[in-house]
């Protein structure tokens, strides 16, 4: 994986741990509306970037929750647990 | 329903063949306080919460324990993909590779199987969530053991994550078990 795709990733996975982060603490903190704006902010950078890095490399999530146009690149490595950080 | 996305949680970066610390670390994936019994505990439990904010703890809490998981097992693959026969013995890891060769399996450090006795789902929600308190805890202790264990500075980088998740969701649980023990008190006098 090159130097900018793997940035890129790690942009994903910064902007994605946010998320799971911010939902946690919405599940117990539902009225919190300085969360829920950060919890909307930080999902809305996630989803540009998601889109920005699977035009360039093939889908991150299975099952039609991206888009898969010209060829299926699902299947193309690496997966996680091959993935050189 | 579930989907899977096609990147780690957290990074995951090993400096090298090292079977003696996959011994240890493997007991994350299917020991008894390890992130198989977590995800699957939370899980089963989410069915029988009374309120939703806890239905919704359950879920989340038990969905990123699955990504744990996947932590875990691509240090303990990584730790072992390369690791020559030799180091495999010396490390005490020849039983498992006579069983499983360089294969994920789950078990606990010293071998047993993960089995559902690791786990409990009681129908009681206050039980429930005291049992997933306690879980948090026993496994913040399990990976600072292993961080007192590691000799592998990128492999304790994610161990701390993984350690600090747990401190996390146990704080989630608590306030969850506040919010039921609100609910049962207005059920009572109501």
């Amino acid at each position: 994986m090159d130097s900018k795709r793997l940035n890129l990733l790690k942009k994903i996975m910064a902007l994605e741990f946010t998320c799971v982060d911010f939902n946690l603490y919405l599940d117990t903190h539902p009225e919190d509306y300085r969360a829920l704006a950060e919890y909307n902010a930080a999902s809305e950078a996630l989803a540009a970037t998601k889109k920005e890095y699977e035009a360039l490399y093939g889908p991150l999530t299975n099952y039609g929750h991206s888009p898969s146009p010209q060829a299926w690149r699902w299947i193309e490595e690496p997966w996680p647990w091959e993935t050189t950080f | 329903m579930w989907i899977y996305e096609k990147k780690l949680e957290y990074p995951v970066r090993v400096g090298g063949p090292n079977p003696r610390l996959a011994k240890v670390i493997i007991t994350q994936y299917g020991g008894p306080d390890g992130e198989l019994a977590a995800s699957l505990r939370y899980l089963t439990q989410r069915y029988t919460m009374p309120i939703p904010q806890a239905k919704a703890v359950l879920t989340d809490i038990g969905t990123e324990e699955l990504a744990h998981m996947e932590i875990v097992a691509t240090l303990v693959y990584n730790l072992i993909k390369d690791a020559p026969l030799e180091e495999i013995k010396r490390a005490g890891l020849d039983g498992y590779y006579a069983d499983h060769d360089r294969a994920l399996y789950f078990v606990n450090a010293s071998g047993a199987p993960w089995t559902a006795t690791y786990i409990q789902s009681k129908g009681d929600p206050v039980t429930d969530l005291y049992e997933n308190m306690a879980a948090e805890q026993k496994a913040r202790s399990t990976y600072e053991y292993l961080i007192q264990l590691s000799d592998d500075p990128d492999v304790s980088d994610t161990l701390k994550f993984l350690r600090e998740r747990e401190v996390v969701h146990f704080q989630r649980f608590g306030e969850t078990l506040n919010l039921v023990h609100e609910y049962m008190d207005r059920k009572k006098y109501y």
